[in-house]
Order: structure tokens, then C-alpha cells, then sequence
């Protein structure tokens, strides 16, 4: 069949790979550059930095306690003398490791329940009807039974920071999923009886292909959307169970438990509040920055404009 | 055109598509809205039937049904000797490339997120086992046919104008060598100058792979021009079925001659001195069809029978089948003679 094929076909353009197209799209985005390039930042401080800053985040030196910034510490101490920068490196570490994953756990759930209850009509009423529960739910009391049920069992099972570390992730993913699972069924309703998807019908084409084919690259912007708008949603509640005690150890820094521990001394030493809270706000800002660039990028309607 | 010795590509009996109502707050059912009640049609190899009749008929329903795309109610549908209806999902899926459909909005018939090259090599993937330069090659082929420049291939739907679109649909209703394609309004939502040129398409088309089409229209003369015979729906039901010539130079049914009295004449003189049937009133619902003949609410010689019993879908003439109780009975039939609902224009 392709010997046949007359002379013309070599004139007419390979077909490009349609990631090079999309990453041309991406680069026209100047917030999207900047955010991706303030978040590999970021990434690579919380990765590298702790090698290059080489002050254990732990490590207790009283006579130095409540400092400005100086050379040797660049954002200052705490009021036990502990570098700022070292916690900050290595809360940040954990912050967004946990608000990553945290995130990735609740985009899947959220997406598979709401993929799987829009386009299967039987499965919709039980699933909805599981996320309404789960929106009904008091969160912090949940927090607190599951954390007191599991905590030991788990510290014991993966060591205390592992432990605690897939705990909070597994907390905060099952417990942030239900907003996504709404969205995307609702576009998933609306998608199933579009024409092209009974084309596809039409064709013969079954369930799982149909939805990976059609259905899931056509809900891409709602879940992009609620993916960066998770990653801060994960980090904020991360913090607010450090605050609370239910997260990881008190000594062991995070950005939410950095900004807590700092509101005690807002106003002799506001600057202290500010750098935790820079560092949330500025990644959770990339991190929207990025997540419309991609939408724009993802979108072929949109892309070339 | 159409050989009637031989026997029918697509043959369907007792047609029923219901769709049920549920109300309450049981979610009882409660009714059906039968927006096909129980049609009956053959459709002969590379013969095109028109299907014509008001918005909110049941003609792009019992296309869908027709092909399998919603599970029937009742009755069967064989296209080339097997019975759609008893089929399981995998053999159903096997017939998929006998019976391919063309759709009326040639946006929403295409996902915006994919390329043409991917839109039309879709039928492709699910039913070939080719290499993916065989399937590329195969792809420029169908663009040469529907008349698309190759150097589209790459492009997504958004970028293309309608009559365009509807180019790349029928590029990907092709792509499998069907024997029976469903175009559902093809050219409705086409500006005239670009309905024209689709529809002689779909003609070369099937001079060329000798296909057949169930056309559905609402454009009288669109279908007049395309279709080797024309069934005319109302209400669910096909009221008169003909070949074309005979359905427009004598029609039967009364209702048949109000919609083709509503077709405006080119020439002034003529149509100003032309006789217009002007139906009253609305099309029932289809949850609530009349009980009798479904036409009974607005026919302008309806008389009691009409209302009691539904009158049987016969052949009046070879080839021409009309469900009314008084054709071939009266003159009543040519609609002149009656008074009241005939408005002189």
C-alpha cells in the first residue's frame, strides 16, 4: 500500500509530534516561564540546598536566638537559635513533597470517580452519592480519629517521619478528592452525548479506549485547574495539622509549622512570618502560573493564538 | 435505479424506539415518549433513501436506531441478512464497519482535541491491524477522495470551515469501505452554495464505492434531488413511502401534499395562483400520541374512523405505500375538495 502511494505524500508534511507543538504554545505563555522557572527554583533549593547550606535544621544554638539577618544567617533565627534558611530548605522539602503527592493521590481519585460515575450510568448514583458523604463529613474530627487510629501503627511500620509522611498524604488525598470527582463528572455528562462521541459509537469503539480517547483529553482543563489548586490546598492543610499537633513531630520543620511557630513573635519579629509565607505563596503561584499555561498549551482551539 | 427483485440491503420491520419517562420521587415510569412507533422500510444496494418530515419527527432517531446506536424497543433491523437486534456487543462491533453514519453538525462531530489525520484514521485503529504508514497512506487516500489538501492532516477541526468539517465526517464515515452510510442531515447546518457541493459528493462517493445512503432532510428539494426514493415521517411513523418521481408528482397522503404545498416556487406567476395546504395547530406530543391515526389532530379530511382506528401501511401502487384510510377510495385524497382547513393564497 505505501509503494503506491504517488509523490505528493513526500511533499506533504510529516506529521509533527504533538508535544513539540505543545511546548510551543507553552513557551508563547510569559507567566507560565516565569512560574515553571520559579518552581524547578524552588524544587532544586529544597533539593540541592540542603547540601550546599550545610547548618543542621535541628541543630540548637540559644546565644544566637532571635537574630536579623546576618552573613551567617541569611534569614535570620528562630527563638531557639536555629537557622531559619536551613528550616526553611528543609521544611520546604517536606511541604512539597507532601503537597505534590497529596495532590496526585486526589487528582486520581477524583478523576477515576468522576470519569467512571459520568459516563456509566448505573455507577452514578452509588458514587455521587459516596462523595456527597464524603462532602458532608467534618474534616478535623475525621483528621483526628485517623491520625489517632493510625499514627502509631504506621510509625512503627515506616519509622516516625515515613510513617507520619503517608499518613498526612493519604489524609489529605482522600479527604480533597470530592470537589474534582463533581467537576469532572458533570463534564463528563455533557461530553458523553456530544456527536463525535457517538461517532466513536458509531465506529464500535469500546468503553476504555472511548474514554481515554474522547473523553479525558476533553475534561483536561478542569482537572488542570483543580490539580494547582490542590497542590496549595495540600500544603495549607498540611500546615494546619502541624499547627494543630497532628502532623509531623514539633521539631521537625514545614513551611505550615514554620508560619505557625513564627505568629507567636509577629510583632517583635514580623520578617519571620514572611518568609514561610512568601515560600507558600509564591509556589502555589508558579504552580497556577504553570498549570494555565499548560491548559492554553493543551488546548489546540487555543494553541497558535 | 432501485432493483426491487433483489433482496434489500437493510431491511427493517416493526421498528419501535420508546424512550421511557420516569417522574416522582420513585423515578416511576410512567410513560414512553415513542419517537419511533413501529416503521417498516427496505433499503435496496446503492439505492438512496430520502427520509424527510418535521423537526421533532423521529427521523434522526430511527437513523440512530437503524444503525444500532441506541437499544431498539421492538422489531428487527438486518442489514445484509443479519438481525442487528440479536446481536451481542462484540458481534455488534464487528458489523460496525458495514454501517457507518454522517452527522448534522460537523463541529460537534469532531473531537476538537484530535488532528484530522487522527479523526479519520480512528475507524482505522479499531478495525484494522495496519502499520502506521499503511494507515497514514490510507488516510491521504480518503482526503484525495472527499477532496481535502493532504497538507491538512495535521490540522485540528476548529481550523476548517463547515463544508470542510463535513468533508473530514465523511472522510472517517469512509474509511472502512462501508456498505450502508446514514447521513443524518448532512447539509443542514451548511450554507446553500457548500450544501450543494457536499451533496454531489456524497454522490460520486457513491457512484464510485457504490454505497448506500439513508439520506434524512428536511429540504424537500435537496432530497428530491439526491434520493431514488422518499419516505415521509410524521409523529414517529412513516406516513407514505415512494419512489421519487411518483411521491412528488402524486402525492397520497394528506400530509405528504401539505408539506410539499409548502415548498415555495421559483416562478412568481405560478405561485402566486398555487393552492397552499396550511396545516393548524401543532404536532402532538409524542409521550401522548392520538389514539387512530396519528395525523387525525390536523388532517383537513379527517373523519371519525380516523380517530378510532389507525389505519394500515399499504401499498397502494407498486412501490408506493401510504398509511391513510381513503386513498385509492375517494378523490377526497387530492385534498381540493374539502373545505375550511384549505386556505386560498
Amino acid at each position: 500500500m505505501t509503494d503506491t502511494v504517488p509523490d505528493s505524500l513526500a511533499a506533504a508534511r510529516p506529521p509533527q509530534s504533538q508535544w513539540r507543538n505543545v511546548w510551543d504554545q507553552y513557551k508563547t505563555h510569559r507567566g507560565a516561564l516565569w512560574g515553571m522557572g520559579f518552581f524547578l527554583f524552588v524544587v532544586l533549593a529544597v533539593l540541592l540546598g540542603p547540601y550546599l547550606w550545610t547548618i543542621d535544621a535541628q541543630y540548637i544554638d540559644i546565644r544566637a536566638r532571635n537574630q536579623g539577618p546576618s552573613l551567617s544567617h541569611p534569614f535570620g533565627t528562630d527563638q531557639l537559635g536555629r537557622d531559619t534558611l536551613a528550616r526553611m530548605l528543609s521544611g520546604g522539602r517536606v511541604s512539597m513533597f507532601v503537597g505534590m503527592t497529596a495532590m496526585l493521590l486526589a487528582l486520581l481519585l477524583g478523576t477515576l470517580v468522576g470519569v467512571v460515575a459520568g459516563y456509566f450510568k448505573r455507577l452514578d448514583g452509588p458514587l455521587m452519592r459516596l462523595t456527597d458523604l464524603f462532602l458532608a463529613l467534618p474534616l478535623l474530627p475525621l483528621l483526628l480519629v485517623i491520625i489517632m487510629l493510625f499514627r502509631d501503627t504506621l510509625r512503627s511500620a515506616f519509622g516516625p517521619e515515613t510513617g507520619i509522611f503517608i499518613l498526612i498524604v493519604f489524609v489529605i488525598g482522600i479527604t480533597s478528592w470530592m470537589q474534582t470527582a463533581r467537576i469532572v463528572r458533570g463534564d463528563v455528562l455533557a461530553l458523553k452525548e456530544r456527536e463525535f462521541v457517538i461517532a466513536s459509537r458509531s465506529i464500535g469503539t469500546p468503553s476504555r479506549r472511548m474514554i481515554s480517547r474522547h473523553i479525558l483529553p476533553n475534561v483536561l482543563s478542569p482537572i488542570t485547574v483543580s490539580a494547582t489548586l490542590g497542590i496549595a490546598n495540600a500544603i495549607i492543610t498540611e500546615s494546619a495539622l502541624s499547627f494543630l499537633g497532628l502532623g509531623f513531630p514539633s521539631d521537625f520543620p514545614t513551611w505550615g509549622r514554620l508560619l505557625f511557630d513564627s505568629t507567636d513573635y509577629l510583632q517583635q519579629y514580623p520578617e519571620r512570618v514572611l518568609w514561610p509565607g512568601l515560600a507558600i505563596s509564591l509556589t502555589v503561584l508558579s504552580v497556577n502560573y504553570i498549570g494555565d499555561g499548560l491548559r492554553d498549551a493543551l488546548d489546540p482551539r487555543i494553541r497558535g493564538r | 435505479m432501485s432493483d426491487t427483485a433483489q433482496a434489500p440491503l437493510v431491511q427493517v420491520r416493526g421498528l419501535k424506539m420508546h424512550f421511557p419517562i420516569h417522574a416522582g420521587l420513585f423515578r416511576r415510569h410512567v410513560g414512553d415518549i415513542k419517537a419511533v412507533d413501529d416503521i417498516s422500510l427496505d433499503i435496496f444496494e446503492s439505492e438512496t433513501l430520502g427520509l424527510v418530515g418535521e423537526s421533532g419527527c423521529g427521523k434522526s432517531t430511527a437513523g440512530r436506531a437503524i444503525i444500532s446506536l441506541y437499544t431498539i424497543t421492538d422489531g428487527s433491523v438486518e442489514i445484509d441478512g443479519v438481525d442487528l437486534a440479536q446481536l451481542d456487543s462484540n458481534s455488534l462491533r464487528a458489523m460496525r464497519p458495514k454501517m457507518q453514519m454522517i452527522f448534522q453538525d460537523p463541529q460537534a462531530s469532531l473531537n476538537p482535541r484530535m488532528s484530522v489525520a487522527s479523526i479519520i484514521a480512528e475507524p482505522l485503529v479499531e478495525h484494522m491491524s495496519l502499520s502506521s504508514s499503511e494507515r497514514l497512506a490510507r488516510v491521504y487516500e480518503l482526503m484525495d477522495a472527499v477532496g481535502l489538501n493532504r497538507a491538512f492532516a495535521e490540522r485540528f477541526p476548529h481550523e476548517f470551515s463547515g463544508g470542510q468539517r463535513q468533508r473530514i465526517g465523511i472522510a472517517r464515515a469512509l474509511a472502512l469501505n462501508p456498505k450502508f452510510i446514514v447521513c443524518d442531515e448532512p447539509i443542514a447546518a451548511l450554507d446553500v452554495s457548500i450544501q450543494a457541493q457536499v451533496v454531489n459528493l456524497l454522490e460520486d462517493l457513491q457512484k464510485q464505492f457504490g454505497l448506500t445512503y439513508l439520506f434524512i432532510s428536511h429540504d424537500l428539494s435537496m432530497v428530491r434531488h439526491i434520493a431514488d426514493r422518499v419516505a415521509v415521517m410524521y409523529l414517529g411513523k412513516i406516513v407514505e413511502l415512494a419512489p421519487r418521481d411518483t411521491l412528488y408528482s402524486q402525492p397520497l397522503h394528506p400530509y405528504t401534499q401539505a408539506l410539499l404545498s409548502a415548498v415555495p416556487e421559483p416562478d412568481p406567476v405560478s405561485e402566486k395562483d398555487r393552492r397552499h395546504i396550511i396545516l393548524k395547530g401543532d404536532v402532538p406530543s409524542p409521550a401522548n400520541t392520538p389514539t387512530g391515526c396519528n395525523f387525525c389532530t390536523r388532517c383537513p379530511i379527517a373523519e371519525d374512523i380516523c380517530r378510532q382506528i389507525d389505519p394500515e401501511f399499504r401499498e397502494i401502487t407498486p412501490g408506493q405505500f401510504v398509511a391513510c384510510h381513503f386513498v385509492g377510495e375517494t378523490t377526497k385524497s387530492t385534498g381540493e375538495n374539502t373545505t375550511g382547513t384549505i386556505a386560498q393564497h
